[in-house]
């Protein structure tokens, strides 16, 4: 008889188990969560840049009907400890993050007071007559004006606005530099973003006086973090205190940090012992939630006449906003974009300096790529700009210069160590994807006909899945290097697992199920992932940094293959065999090559009801749960190339993407539908990031782009279809081998369409080192040039 | 007091002059699947079909609906039978977070009853008012390409 194969579920192109209930509207995301008695919060928020609060005058607010308070920072005084991002690098100052604005206010939006009234229409009502008086200081709002020794200063007892300094430096880069032959360099600007999620931001306290417990439902990504903290700063245990996140929509790095407002609503809910609930509206969302992407960058590359690269060398200014956000830090991206910049080249000589410098704007926080969407522009517009001079294809100087499958493990400049990934494969096969010579082809016959159309290339290669050996954000107190799953049978055979991920819309309910469906032989409808609570599991973090298929899956293996084994134990006595002659598949365990067989409902049945069909002894010994963490300790590389061609118009300089090809190396796929997902909507915003989005402040620190009419994502016309393509490379010491890919979409899209925006108007001699590079910016260069 | 109906049954309610239609459906009859995301307008979130036209829930008052006929989409297929398109764009994994999910569904609908979209561009232009920040938009596309390619309705 023919030995049953065994389905595979990991790569299987399963549709998700999410997608019934979003699509019949029985999804549950925070504003479809009402508790009676619920206050509704509206904020008075700060108009000014930088000013001292000479006095709030509330009183006609608060006696408004329906309004049950009104909560400044005096009245919250005494019922939590302080916040404050920490890091164990040398010249790095952490800022206090007040949850309601103290003396004075940083930036515009800042909360100044708090409504709580029966609604939020009624509690709109009261805000709007809330009156502050301001005594205006001010405002630093150029990163570099700011890092000067006299400017106006944020935050007066750190003595500087710079609150982080840091270079790499290998080799000897001035020398190599002086010395080589060919030389590029420029000044590269990328303005300032904000994730948008669809959702915005909301949450909802909910205190238990008579337990002495509460329950945050949050719109994070990082429920555990937010536990972690809460469970701090309002001295309650860790068992009294609950963060869950429902369906979440969206996030993007956006919803990682712990926000004011969310602490807000805990020490109100306890306070007034009412549950108490603040929904972002979308203006609040774009003054309020991370900001990113918003760095200065001097870059110079040398190379000698072959196009090899002899030095690099760099000074990065990054704008990190008003405060130094928990827990990542005003660190994460600034250094990021230095640690990253050599990108998957061999680079000998380089150093990279950077500072992380506070102004009058909204705090910079986590965003899709961090850092690297800036490293990947800089480093290939150098690359791009080195090829031009030498008269050389871009595809060849990366070619050249790409870290080859001999010289892994590789040693970046910065301190990265590369391990076995598909550099130059991903290259190639985006360039063949494309057919890269035909393109060429076609583009000098559109230039014949007098069109402005490019072809840009962007290789790079980012850290995914990180372990504990690096943390997320550097010298940060929080183990972001671990994940834990628990697995268990029930008494009627239904499998659930357990995690400290926070799934809004990776689809991990699906991919994660599939994972332990396949390690168990269980059925995929027979499995229940649960996440995005802190009471899951002891021990987890949440969902950000590309990391969830990578830790949350490998605890998912770990643990699955233990329950497995008690299975199998149980199995042997049940069906008088062997471990090694049964095998699992289909929610059924089974001898190999008989008819016998056990599904695990009979299973649990016998090991948990049935006492006497085990003998006690091993009825004992059986345990169907297991509980285990996953450390991929260094992390794994996703390398990737993104290939645009874009079109110019000459008369409006709007630019069209006509053509986008992407190659990835994500090591296994566990579902292929769910990869292309990810790459599509990364690629997305990087687009966006690329033509259309940029957070706009005045000189005075008002913020010109509040609405999404002013700050523009990209729709369905902008974005092309994409071609994708997935490597499978084989991942050394990785349990599951899955490498991450939720964010290198954005990360080489931003610099695809740079590249492929200078090819298009190279004839001019125009520099594209500025994005987003919007038709009027285009313009302006064009004019520039022909005056 | 308004009186309107909404996926085929008829409500009555009194209601303030300034609610919104979108606030009216969430929080007055419980429809939660219609979503807010931006109260401008710009993001689409909350389209619904209203007497045979989509439009945003949020830019109309709820005493603007007096009279009309509502479809949301909780009108639409069930968890065990899902529409047409609902069943597309599970295939074809036109849905992340799932926030933007019922605006660009009730569009959607909107989009196959009257127009032939015989064009990708023209599916594109149709969804160009609803906003998606997860799919980059192409499996959206495909998946309403294929319900009007199978022909059976949407």
């Amino acid at each position: 008889m023919e030995i049953e194969a065994r389905p595979k579920m990991i790569g299987a192109r399963v549709q998700r188990v999410e997608d019934p209930r979003m699509l019949t509207g029985h999804g549950r995301f925070i504003d479809d969560i009402n508790l009676p008695r619920t206050l509704h919060i509206a904020f008075c928020r700060s108009d000014h840049g930088h000013a001292r609060i000479a006095a709030i005058d509330s009183a006609e607010a608060a006696g408004m009907p329906g309004v049950a308070a009104v909560v400044t920072a005096a009245d919250i005084e005494g019922l939590l400890q302080t916040v404050r991002a920490t890091s164990t690098m040398a010249n790095f100052h952490g800022t206090e993050l007040p949850v309601l604005a103290m003396d004075k206010v940083r930036h515009v939006g800042e909360p100044i007071a708090a409504v709580l009234a029966e609604s939020r229409y009624l509690a709109e009502d009261a805000a709007e007559r809330i009156a502050v008086t301001y005594e205006a200081l001010p405002t630093v709002i150029d990163p570099a004006a700011a890092a000067e020794p006299d400017a106006p200063l944020l935050h007066e007892e750190i003595g500087s606005n710079v609150l982080i300094e840091r270079t790499f430096e290998r080799g000897e880069v001035d020398a190599a530099m002086a010395a080589a032959p060919v030389r590029v360099g420029g000044h590269f600007r990328m303005h300032r973003k904000t994730p948008v999620a669809m959702e915005n931001r909301g949450y909802l306290a909910d205190y238990d006086q008579g337990r002495g417990s509460l329950t945050l439902h949050s719109t994070t990504q990082v429920p555990g973090i937010v536990r972690d903290t809460l469970v701090r700063m309002l001295d309650l245990p860790g068992n009294r205190l609950r963060v869950v996140a429902p369906d979440v929509g969206g996030g993007f790095g956006g919803k990682t940090a712990l926000y004011r407002e969310e602490v807000l609503v805990c020490v109100l809910a306890r306070k007034f012992g009412r549950p108490v609930k603040w929904l972002s509206d979308r203006l609040e969302d774009l003054i309020s939630t991370s900001q990113a992407f918003d760095e200065v960058v001097e870059a110079e590359l040398a190379c000698d006449d072959e196009g090899q690269i002899l030095g690099l060398r760099a000074d990065v200014i990054g704008d990190v906003g008003a405060y130094s956000g928990y827990p990542w830090s005003a660190a994460i991206e600034p250094v990021q974009v230095v640690s990253f910049l050599p990108g998957p080249y061999r680079v000998e000589n380089y150093r990279g300096r950077v500072r992380g410098v506070a102004t009058s704007k909204s705090p910079m926080g986590a965003y899709r790529g961090v850092g690297r969407p800036i490293s990947t522009f800089v480093m290939e517009r150098l690359i791009d700009m080195a090829a031009v001079k030498l008269s050389l294809d871009p595809l060849e100087m990366r070619r050249r210069n790409m870290v080859r499958a001999e010289e892994f493990p590789y040693k970046s400049a910065s301190g990265i160590v590369w391990d076995r990934a598909g550099f130059l494969e991903c290259l190639e096969t985006a360039c063949d994807g494309a057919d890269y010579g035909a393109l060429r082809r076609q583009q000098a016959a559109a230039r014949q006909q007098g069109r402005w159309v490019g072809i840009g290339l962007a290789s790079y290669v980012e850290l995914t899945g990180l372990g504990s050996r690096i943390a997320v954000a550097p010298g940060m107190p929080v183990n972001t290097g671990t994940e834990s799953a628990t697995v268990r049978i029930d008494s009627t055979g239904a499998v659930t697992a357990y995690f400290g991920i926070a799934s809004h819309g990776q689809g991990l309910e699906t991919t994660l199920a599939q994972i332990v469906a396949e390690e168990l032989g269980a059925r995929l409808q027979d499995i229940e992932v649960l996440h995005g609570d802190s009471d899951a599991v002891a021990h987890g973090t949440g969902t950000y940094a590309s990391r969830s298929a990578v830790l949350a899956g490998g605890a998912a293996i770990v643990s699955a293959r233990a329950v497995r084994e008690q299975v199998m134990k149980a199995a042997s006595h049940l069906l008088e065999a062997d471990a090694g002659d049964m095998d699992a598949a289909n929610g059924e365990i089974f001898v190999k090559g008989t008819d016998r067989r056990l599904s695990f409902r009979e299973l649990a049945r016998a090991v948990y009801t049935e006492v006497n069909r085990l003998p006690r002894e091993l009825r004992e010994d059986i345990e169907l749960e297991a509980s285990n963490i996953y450390d991929p300790y260094f992390g794994t590389a996703t390398p990737a190339t993104h290939l645009a061609v874009v079109e110019v118009d000459p008369e409006t300089f709007g630019v069209t993407v006509q053509r986008y090809v992407v190659a990835d190396d994500c090591g296994r796929i566990i579902n292929p539908l769910i990869a292309d997902g990810q790459v599509h909507g990364g690629v997305a915003q990087g687009i966006g990031a690329a033509l259309l989005e940029e957070v706009v402040y005045d000189d005075t620190g008002q913020i010109l782009t509040a609405s999404l009419m002013d700050y523009v994502v990209p729709t369905a016309v902008e974005i092309p279809a994409m071609e994708v393509f997935h490597l499978e490379t084989e991942l050394p010491n990785n349990i599951g081998g899955f490498r991450g890919l939720g964010e290198g979409g954005t990360i080489g899209a931003p610099a695809a369409i740079a590249n492929a925006i200078a090819d298009a108007v190279g004839h001019l001699n125009i520099d594209i080192n500025e994005l987003p590079m919007t038709p009027e910016r285009l313009f302006r260069l064009v004019s520039q040039k022909e005056e | 007091m308004i009186k309107l109906t909404v996926n085929g049954i008829v409500y009555e309610r009194e209601v303030e002059p300034r609610l919104s239609l979108a606030d009216f459906l969430r929080h007055e009859l419980g429809l939660t699947g219609t979503h807010v995301g931006c109260e401008q307008g710009v993001c689409g979130a909350c389209t619904v079909i209203l007497n045979g036209d989509s439009v945003r829930s949020c830019l109309c008052f709820a005493v603007q609906a007096d009279g009309a006929e509502i479809e949301t989409v909780e009108g639409l297929g069930s968890i065990d039978n899902l529409s047409p398109l609902q069943k597309s764009f599970q295939e074809h994994h036109a849905l992340q977070c799932g926030f933007c999910t019922p605006g660009m569904l009730m569009t959607g609908v909107d989009l196959l009853r009257k127009y032939p979209l015989a064009t990708d561009e023209e599916i594109r232009e149709g969804l160009s008012g609803n906003l998606c920040r997860c799919t980059g938009y192409q499996h959206v596309v495909r998946a309403i390409r294929a319900v009007v390619e199978a022909g059976n309705g949407d």
